[in-house]
């Protein structure tokens, strides 16, 4: 998940103490190298037992707004690769998403019941759904970009709405849960939750190790400078078109999730406005920085959940807290906490 | 006389209703090093577009190695073994200096001594030292080395560095130019552009003049070197 300590990190590592009276405003994972690299595995350990400590402390709501949080930073986690290394800054996300939950839902109406079946086939179909996108939005760039992206996006979400076998406009309901096997249903009743943390694991480690590989550098060298990286010899559309694919499925495939969680799906899911949405959670975390898709969610989430709790008017306060926000983040949560790499 | 590693032959160009380039024909052979020469605006940069692909000639052609590259993408040319250190370095600024070196070190185009990393630092120890920097926190200088070094990583066959020592220090300049005469002796086929006419004249084997898209004079750097007067007319010397 993590990889090998820079010689920077392991010098830093010898010297903490030293670094912290020295440099009392480095980041965080400067000072204390060690603990930096330990805290995922921590956050892991936590969310993997908190089902068990959840009903302790009378949490147990909980542990499905966690779950869906985690599905949902699934989903953003992708846009971060493609925006924040990739600078492909694609206003259609979601369109992915609701691919990924339709493909559950076709499947399931085709009288599938496999939930390894439908994740699968959700991530497959997005993922092609993104390789007929992408071959036609990369070939423009900026803005452009930006409302060609959105415009696929609006195309999918009024099929959507013109699916009557599916629901149309109402949406589709998914009453049967999907069958994990015989080893896992049962086990638990919290056994889907766990799936979803090892697959949010897995992503995260996935898009971590291949933005700081060969590829994440081309990557980032495309989007600082596009002619550049042609004249160096690298096949730049095919390069973002890969990202651009393995980001739309997994998006899919968070899509999947999302229908296995909700029990439901709706067009709703992919309209642009949740495009926008899960844009604004990576921005908020950081762009371009390996935890900033899941600290933006957690915090999105997170306020939106608490400030309901105590007002109808919860859009204001979380207004006035993401302002905050940006004044004092403006390279999102993750720079607070996070040795720069590779971000902006 | 060896095979010319790169032919410009009859080479035209230009942007938009206005041709820069009249008939170019020239040759770079393999273990040369040719100066461009010409003050500015004569099409030293336009010639150089076209040569990595940046521009579509309007007529002539170019070979590589005997390959017609001029109808070729830039990738494509630059997969060939074209290198080139470009005017104002354009070094990535959220690339370390280090993953600005891996990045891109995954041709060896026949190298039977490829560049690596350690001989990259070896080359600059100044980048070693600056390893984990982005590429935005590097003097000019030391990302002038970083543009040279990202060029040699590919493993060029033919390296083409366009104003390397500009704006640079003079100490930063002098430590490029010994590091081009390393290169030559190590028998890099090098094309370069720069306005130090009499430094050029000690690295390069042949020199091009350019006046106005044509080249008026060609021939080596002995001859050039006594015949003051082409500086004067043609170099703004």
């Amino acid at each position: 998940m993590n990889r090998p300590a820079s010689d920077s990190s392991r010098v830093a590592a010898t010297t903490g103490a030293a670094a912290v009276a020295e440099h009392p405003h480095q980041p965080f994972a400067v000072r204390f190298p060690g603990f930096a690299r330990r805290l995922p595995w921590l956050v892991l350990a936590i969310l993997a037992l908190f089902p068990l400590l959840a009903p302790t402390f009378g949490l147990e709501y909980y542990v499905g707004f966690v779950r869906r949080l985690l599905i949902v930073a699934i989903a953003a986690s992708s846009l971060n690769f493609i925006l924040g290394y990739g600078g492909m800054a694609a206003l259609g996300h979601a369109g992915f998403i609701g691919v990924g939950a339709y493909t559950v839902v076709a499947l399931v109406e085709a009288g599938f019941s496999s939930a390894w079946l439908a994740w699968g086939g959700a991530l497959v179909v997005a993922g092609l759904s993104a390789a007929l996108i992408g071959a036609v939005s990369l070939r423009t760039r900026g803005v452009y970009f930006i409302m060609i992206t959105l415009a696929f996006a609006q195309m999918l979400y009024y099929l959507a709405v013109s699916l009557r076998t599916y629901g149309g406009d109402d949406g589709y309901g998914l009453y049967t849960p999907l069958e994990m096997g015989v080893w896992l249903d049962g086990v638990h009743p919290d056994v889907f939750y766990w799936v979803v943390l090892v697959i949010a694991a897995l992503v995260f480690a996935c898009f971590s190790r291949v933005a700081h590989s060969r590829y994440g550098h081309a990557l980032r060298g495309i989007r600082d400078n596009e002619t550049r990286m042609v004249a160096l010899g690298y096949p730049v559309y095919r390069l973002k078109l890969a990202g651009f694919i393995a980001a739309g499925a997994v998006a899919g495939l968070a899509g999947g999730l999302l229908a296995s969680h909700n029990a439901f799906v709706s067009p709703a899911m992919m309209h642009w406005t949740q495009s926008a949405l899960l844009l604004v959670m990576v921005m908020l975390g950081g762009l371009g920085r390996r935890w900033g898709a899941p600290l933006g969610v957690a915090l999105w989430l997170v306020l939106e959940e608490t400030l309901k709790m105590h007002t109808d008017y919860w859009h204001w306060p979380l207004g006035v807290l993401l302002l905050l926000a940006v004044f004092h983040a403006p390279q999102g949560l993750a720079a607070l906490s996070e040795r720069r790499e590779g971000g902006r | 006389m060896n095979t010319p590693l790169l032919s410009s032959r009859g080479l035209e160009a230009g942007y938009g209703a206005s041709q820069v380039l009249f008939g170019l024909d020239f040759d770079i052979r393999p273990g040369e090093v040719v100066a461009l020469m010409g003050r500015n605006g004569m099409g030293k940069s336009t010639t150089i577009k076209t040569l990595v692909g940046g521009l579509r000639p309007r007529r002539g052609e170019i070979l590589f190695d005997g390959q017609p590259i001029h109808a070729a993408r830039a990738d494509h040319i630059a997969r060939l073994g074209v290198a080139i250190v470009p005017e104002g370095r354009q070094c990535f600024p959220n690339l370390s200096v280090r993953e600005h070196l891996v990045a891109f070190a995954d041709r060896r185009n026949g190298a039977a001594e490829p560049w690596t990393l350690d001989r990259l630092y070896a080359l600059f120890p100044r980048l070693a030292e600056r390893a984990d920097h982005m590429g935005n926190q590097l003097s000019g200088g030391e990302q002038q080395m970083l543009a040279i070094a990202r060029a040699l990583s590919t493993n060029p066959r033919l390296l083409i560095l366009d104003e390397a020592t500009e704006g640079l220090a003079p100490v930063i300049r002098d430590e490029i130019w010994r590091c081009l005469a390393l290169l030559k002796a190590q028998g890099q086929t090098t094309l370069v552009v720069d306005k130090y006419v009499e430094k050029l004249l000690l690295l390069a084997d042949r020199n091009l003049i350019l006046e106005r898209g044509r080249i008026v004079w060609q021939g080596s750097s002995a001859e050039l070197d006594v015949q003051r007067e082409l500086w004067s007319r043609y170099l703004g010397v």
